[in-house]
């Protein structure tokens, strides 16, 4: 199995975001994914910068992809996708059907993301006549789709799982973080800035629930499938997603490599994701019907 | 503009085409679509006595098929599109390119509709669709402005069906993973968000109650409060301290007041969001969008708004309040 880093789907200072991925091209990593996936207002590093930054890190031997946005609304933001088509170096991870549909017209291969509901061998058939070469499974997907693609008898892509990081779960029109800091979202200040991490959503009882991060929704916990890793093997996935977090991420990135290598379990640092079971992503069973 | 009304039963059906919806909206029996509740849904001698009632008057039935089904559970779904077909369904609402694939080979003459649930949210996604399925209509997502869906009509890529009147989304729909997340089930692969076999209510000796969803508190309400049926978007959680509603608040959507502006805008129908709501609710909203429609055909200039009908669609509302929602700015 190969070790991707996922796009950032924070929203970190500009020096941050160089730094952290000079570090991470030196990590044993396969593939880098890098771009803004969440809010087009977010531009401490705007496509030219991303590209350049794609650029310097596949000169360093990596595979890169250039992730787009999960929602579009505005025409300014079918531009940018537009841009990022017409790279002509780099694959596009399609994480919405405006991203295949221009990729398509272009004949161009490309990455479907996770954003893309691709839940049948059919859809991911057409997928495949589009130009898809590999597919990120939908976050609630897990070990028994996979199977069940597989015994469709359909050429498969390549896959790649999550494996490491909050799970991506909802997105908005609405600004969340605005919302709990009570701005409007044209006049939001860019304040996610402040949480590098997302911005920690509890219960009234005080448990972790989720995180918010912009217009995006995400896990609490941080979902680690490193216990999983020889069933991941065994079930064919081809490539496992490691998201960027804010911290430790040299430390996960050495741990999964040493796992995927040796094929062995290592202790769960984060969360269980139930996906992977058939069961609630924040883990745990269903009760009976 | 077409007035598309929900059906959770055949009363409702009945209660929607007398009231004056153009085409009504339904479900069969099973998770094939997004309001897989029990007891909810067509039966198909249901369905049968439903598509006579509306045909003879003149009126048109689509039928939802718009969850997403894994590889083993496909052919399920596309028996559920024969069963439209037979039943002479005068279109089907999608989301799946499994299920649009196989009704665009096997009922070419089916109209297709692209649920909301496909998440189409510019004018290259509706492209996509429409090459790739031949799609004569798109339902989009709750998450655009009024600005943003008059570009995308401008383009005239395939007519658009927008949300009109009812309980509002606030993710994007096809992209909301909060239910499974909880429960496992959600709208994408189980035609449920909340599931109520998930749903605990607990009353407190001194008359609060509190919700729990899968044994998570998502709620929690003073005595004489009003309540809304639990989903994880519309709960009060704590975040930097304050306890808020941090997604959104329980309220409905309704954009009666942007009528003429969707007209104009070349909107080509308005849809009712409430197939779990009973007979009663369709009646009342059906009514009051049908005098709206009919006052903006009749003097399309002078069209103003009846304090009456804001009025009775405040009573419906979920928390009986309302938004103009995503379509207005300010609400983002």
């Amino acid at each position: 199995m190969r070790l991707t880093l996922g796009p950032l789907q924070y929203f970190w200072p500009r020096d941050r975001i160089l730094a952290f991925y000079a570090g991470a091209a030196r990590w044993p990593l396969d593939v880098i994914y890098l771009g803004e996936t969440v809010c087009s207002k977010r531009r401490e590093l705007r496509t030219g910068d991303w590209l350049q930054l794609a650029a310097e890190i596949a000169d360093q031997g990596r595979e890169v992809v250039l992730s787009s946005l999960a929602l579009l609304e505005a025409e300014s933001e079918l531009a940018t996708l537009e841009r990022l088509a017409d790279n002509g170096r780099f694959r596009v991870e399609a994480n919405d059907m405006s991203a295949v549909q221009l990729l398509r017209q272009r004949g161009l291969p490309f990455v479907g993301g996770p954003t893309l509901n691709v839940y049948n061998h059919v859809a991911l058939q057409l997928l495949c006549e589009d130009g898809l070469e590999r597919l990120v499974l939908g976050v609630e997907q897990g070990r028994a789709v996979i199977d069940e693609f597989r015994a469709t008898g359909i050429k498969l892509p390549e896959l790649e799982l999550i494996a490491w990081g909050r799970l991506p779960l909802a997105f908005s029109a609405r600004c969340f973080t605005a919302r709990a800091l009570d701005l409007a979202k044209d006049d939001c200040g860019f304040r996610c800035i402040d949480y590098p991490d997302g911005l920690p959503l509890e219960t009234r009882e005080g448990e972790p629930l989720l995180t918010v991060n912009g217009v995006q929704v995400q896990s609490s916990g941080l979902c680690d499938l490193g216990p999983e890793i020889a069933e991941l093997d065994a079930a064919g996935v081809d490539l496992l997603r490691i998201y960027p977090q804010a911290e430790g991420m040299a430390e996960t990135v050495s741990r999964f490599r040493e796992a995927v290598d040796s094929k062995t379990a290592r202790p769960r640092v984060g969360s269980t994701n139930g996906y992977w079971y058939g069961a609630p992503g924040v883990g745990g069973i269903n009760p009976p019907r | 503009m077409y007035l598309v009304c929900p059906a959770g039963n055949l009363p409702a059906l009945k209660a929607a085409v007398d009231g004056g919806a153009d085409a009504v909206y339904l479900g069969f029996r099973d998770q094939t679509n997004a309001r897989a509740f029990p007891g909810l849904n067509f039966t198909e001698a249901d369905l049968v006595a439903g598509v006579a009632y509306a045909h003879a008057r003149g009126r048109k039935v689509y039928i939802a098929l718009n969850t997403y089904p894994g590889p083993a559970r496909l052919a399920g779904w596309q028996a559920a599109v024969d069963r439209a077909a037979e039943n002479r369904a005068d279109a089907i609402i999608c989301a799946d390119m499994g299920v649009l694939d196989y009704a665009c080979r096997h009922h070419p003459d089916l109209s297709r509709h692209l649920s909301v649930q496909g998440s189409a949210t510019t004018h290259a996604a509706l492209r996509y669709y429409r090459e790739r399925f031949g799609i004569a209509r798109a339902v989009l997502p709750r998450v655009l402005s009024i600005q943003q869906v008059e570009r995308i009509c401008h383009q005239d890529v395939v007519p658009v069906e927008v949300f009109a009147f009812g309980s509002l989304c606030i993710m994007v729909e096809g992209r909301c993973q909060l239910s499974s997340y909880l429960t496992g089930e959600g709208p994408n692969r189980h035609g449920a968000c909340s599931p109520a076999r998930f749903v605990r209510w607990e009353e407190g000796a001194d008359g609060t109650r509190s919700v729990r969803l899968n044994g998570r508190l998502i709620d929690g309400f003073a005595p004489e409060e009003p309540t809304g049926y639990p989903t994880v978007c519309k709960g009060r959680y704590v975040v930097g301290g304050e306890v808020l509603h941090a997604l959104e608040e329980p309220t409905s959507l309704n954009t009666l007041e942007l009528l003429p502006r969707l007209e104009a805008a070349g909107v080509a129908a308005v849809k009712i969001e409430g197939r779990q709501r009973g007979q009663a609710y369709v009646t009342a909203v059906t009514r009051v969008w049908r005098a709206a429609l009919d006052r903006l055909q009749r003097q399309p200039q002078q069209w103003r708004l009846d304090e009456s009908w804001q009025r009775d669609l405040a009573r419906l509302a979920e928390g009986r309040q309302t938004t103009l929602g995503p379509y207005h700015r300010s609400w983002h």
